[in-house]
């Protein structure tokens, strides 16, 4: 179900006003603030962190702040191998992050397993967490980060917000008259 | 004082325990006989020849042939700075050798991380437990018979496994001087 | 795209109950703290399990192994060229310095690796310092971080960032360059390298004198750094620590001075050598290991046989058909070339039966490889000894006794970085 996206101003009708959907204002502000959870485990990591260093600026796109609690954080970006010892607690973190919640698989270890067919190494985080973005590299380029977090940014423009809230709600509703 | 005096030194006061030192690329190495010696012959080293360093134990499996396990100690000196490659066998129905822990505690996690991927275990190690895979996993995965995809294990709430996509098996060549038939890449049984 | 696989996690309350009813010593008053794997101050996935006595620290397990990704096994079924790649994954700060290492252990097995052309070794020492500087770089731009100086972690990537491009100009890519080979060198430098690096070693200075400022003589630095975990000559020798731990606790061996390998006998540049062995010496060391390395650097950039654009095109490979790979005008004439060509890469280069152990000074301590070798290209048996994996092993007797604000400043003390504790 597709929402406007668009915002519609004209400053010379409205002249301060801007005339939007509540839908497409509040993705507006998700998508421009999402705030990562880096689960920075192996050498993608190192590129997280670069990332978020000055020369490939996250901050301009509004993720500055890694948040490394889960209850704080939109989006768990999973840097590197993700191991069979490690998906338990990676299931963990994710469960306790609050909705809305993405997740960017950020290399091809995270992606796929990677070039590590072992019998330690899970192949693919998508196999224990629903993934939004994959980013492919050995590490990916933070170029290429950036780029999966525009196109994050874009799904979570176009997702519809309200019609969730009130569906749910009335969800509710219904179960509390017929209990 | 170098690596070879000090071999034959070990060789001296040990005597029939201890073969005769081989060189190979500039490193001596010495194979003792019974594995049940090798605190004494360690302690000797760090006591009276000056070997204070361990620097690593590996282990190697021997699949095919009897005894199956070979543990390897490199011993170095900092004062003299002459290194020490020492051997032992194991065979497969014991999987057991003193630990050498009282000698250099180093060898706390070394022992661990052996007893974890081959499967051999340290008698006298007061805390020998998994340490690079989680407590409860069936298999040893550094033998030679555990192959490389890994075999499926399920422990509800820790993890659970599932063998990797490997297509067929590693298309690899066969690790030895044999012919270049024998050599050739593909995918290999533990037949070797 | 792959199923969604439930993972039933277990009551965690009950098992805290139950947990308790197992330990038997623990006191009403003790506490046990899961330092779990995801923390932003454990510099990867490490979990440590900390008893504590209010703020004191009682006890301490670390729980490696959460990013084993069995690089041995897989080390059995790859040829010595294939294995290249994964050896940057180990150390990921410094992966020039593990290719290093890695094509030197091989060679050894080979018996050339002193007979390398010196056009080569000369590039390899360089990466090997500029390694050396980006680790320790990241290392005390984390453990700045973690104490609470953010400055400083900005500083160091912008310096990172230049070695980086570095990196990028010699290899192709910034972080898992894979630019070894064995015998020789992926390709040579470009013409420019050289000046890149002068260029670097200028701004460097400048940046590593700003970082001196903010942290050296800081009073709160100092205070938190000093006389804490201290670690004493015989326990740094027992451990078998090695790299910047083992020289914090007065201890001086250094790889490349008492072994020495590829052209540093022919540089000149000093061991830093702590006196006390607390957390203040080793950072102090590393700050000077990094000046050392830019002295190395200059002396390299200024002694190149060659010179910087090699117009008398020395060779970088070692010149033996049966370890390089012949160029390809030859191997599509000739059929010698060809041959050779053909067995290097679908059975690896060729390295007689025997065992060799190769350490190598790398940033975070000695990476050694163990070649267990029956012949052939592939090894039978490689073991990895990772300088983090040693280390860390201190861990249970230098924390008891400390606050639980010390573990950070322990942590980014030891400097370890859990890929290669883990391989």
């Amino acid at each position: 179900m597709q929402t406007q996206s668009e915002i519609g101003y004209n400053s010379k009708i409205e002249g301060d006003v801007v005339l939007t959907t509540v839908d497409a204002a509040l993705n507006w502000f998700r998508a421009n603030s999402v705030w990562p959870m880096p689960m920075g485990l192996a050498c993608c990591a190192i590129e997280l962190m670069a990332v978020g260093a000055s020369r490939f600026d996250i901050s301009r796109f509004g993720s500055e702040v890694m948040r490394f609690s889960p209850r704080q954080a939109d989006c768990m970006i999973v840097a590197g191998t993700v191991t069979y010892k490690s998906a338990g607690f990676l299931k963990r973190i994710y469960d306790q992050m609050p909705e809305p919640k993405w997740v960017i698989a950020m290399g091809a270890c995270a992606s796929t397993g990677g070039m590590y067919r072992s019998y330690a190494v899970l192949q693919g985080v998508d196999n224990v967490v629903p993934v939004d973005v994959y980013v492919g590299g050995c590490p990916p380029r933070p170029e290429a980060l950036l780029d999966a977090l525009m196109k994050l940014q874009k799904k979570i423009s176009t997702q519809p917000v309200l019609q969730n809230i009130t569906a749910l709600h009335l969800l509710d509703k219904k179960e509390e008259v017929a209990a | 004082m170098t690596a070879l005096d000090q071999a034959q030194k070990l060789k001296a006061r040990f005597g029939d325990l201890i073969a005769e030192p081989t060189e190979f690329r500039g490193e001596i190495s010495l194979k003792i006989a019974d594995a049940e010696k090798i605190f004494d012959v360690c302690s000797f080293a760090k006591t009276q020849l000056g070997f204070d360093y361990l620097v690593d134990i590996s282990s190697v499996d021997n699949y095919g042939e009897d005894p199956r396990w070979t543990v390897v100690y490199h011993l170095r000196g900092l004062n003299h700075g002459a290194e020490l490659r020492l051997k032992t066998d194991v065979s497969e129905e014991k999987s057991e050798l003193p630990s050498i822990l009282g000698v250099w505690r180093t060898s706390n996690w070394h022992e661990r991380e052996i007893y974890d991927m081959m499967g051999i275990r340290f008698s006298g190690h007061p805390d020998l437990r998994r340490i690079l895979m989680w407590e409860g996993y069936p298999y040893f995965p550094l033998r030679k018979d555990f192959p490389l995809a890994g075999k499926p294990t399920d422990l509800p709430g820790v993890a659970f496994t599932k063998p990797a996509p490997l297509e067929g098996g590693p298309f690899v060549t066969f690790p030895s001087s044999a012919g270049a038939i024998s050599r050739e890449p593909r995918a290999r049984t533990p037949e070797e | 795209m792959a199923q969604v696989q439930d993972i039933e996690i277990r009551d965690s309350a009950g098992r805290v109950a139950k947990a308790v009813d197992d330990l038997p010593d623990i006191q009403g008053d003790r506490m046990v703290l899961n330092m779990g794997p995801s923390h932003p101050a454990t510099h990867g996935v490490l979990r440590i399990v900390l008893e504590l006595d209010g703020e004191t620290i009682t006890k301490a397990d670390p729980d490696v192994g959460y990013l084993h990704r069995g690089d041995e096994k897989i080390a059995e079924n790859m040829t010595y060229t294939q294995f290249i790649p994964y050896t940057d994954r180990l150390d990921y700060l410094s992966p020039l310095a593990n290719n290093v290492a890695y094509a030197l252990a091989v060679e050894k097995a080979l018996g050339i690796h002193d007979k390398l052309p010196p056009r080569c070794q000369y590039i390899r020492v360089m990466c090997c310092e500029l390694a050396r500087i980006s680790s320790h770089l990241l290392g005390l731009g984390a453990f700045a971080m973690d104490v609470g100086a953010v400055t400083v972690f900005l500083l160091v990537f912008t310096e990172r960032e230049k070695i980086y491009n570095l990196a990028e100009a010699a290899s192709g890519a910034r972080l898992t360059t894979t630019y070894t080979r064995i015998g020789g060198l992926m390709r040579d430098i470009p013409p420019t390298w050289c000046d890149q690096v002068r260029q670097f070693i200028k701004e460097f200075t400048v940046a590593l004198a700003e970082v001196e400022v903010l942290l050296t003589r800081n009073r709160i630095w100092v205070d938190r750094l000093r006389d804490l975990g201290h670690i004493s000559k015989e326990m740094a020798i027992d451990y078998a620590l090695s790299g910047p731990n083992l020289r914090g606790s007065g201890i001086e061996w250094d790889l490349r001075k008492k072994q020495p390998y590829l052209c540093y006998k022919d540089l000149e540049f000093d061991i830093p050598v702590g006196s006390v062995g607390d957390c203040y010496d080793r950072y102090l060391v590393r700050m000077e290991e990094m000046r050392q390395s830019m002295r190395i650097l200059e002396q390299c950039v200024n002694k190149i046989p060659g010179g910087a654009a090699n117009e008398i095109k020395e060779p970088v490979n070692i010149a033996d058909g049966k370890v390089t790979l012949p160029s390809k005008e030859k191997v599509l004439s000739s059929m010698e070339e060809l041959i050779h060509q053909f067995m290097i890469v679908t059975e690896g280069v060729n390295v007689p039966p025997g065992e060799v152990y190769f350490g190598h000074e790398n940033p975070k301590g000695e990476l050694g490889f163990y070649i267990n070798s029956q012949g052939g290209g592939v090894p039978y048996r490689l073991k990895i000894r990772a300088p983090s994996f040693v280390n860390l092993s201190i861990l249970g007797e230098l924390m008891p006794g400390a606050m639980i604000s010390d573990v950070p400043v322990i942590l980014g003390s030891l400097d370890f970085v859990m890929g290669e504790s883990d391989r």
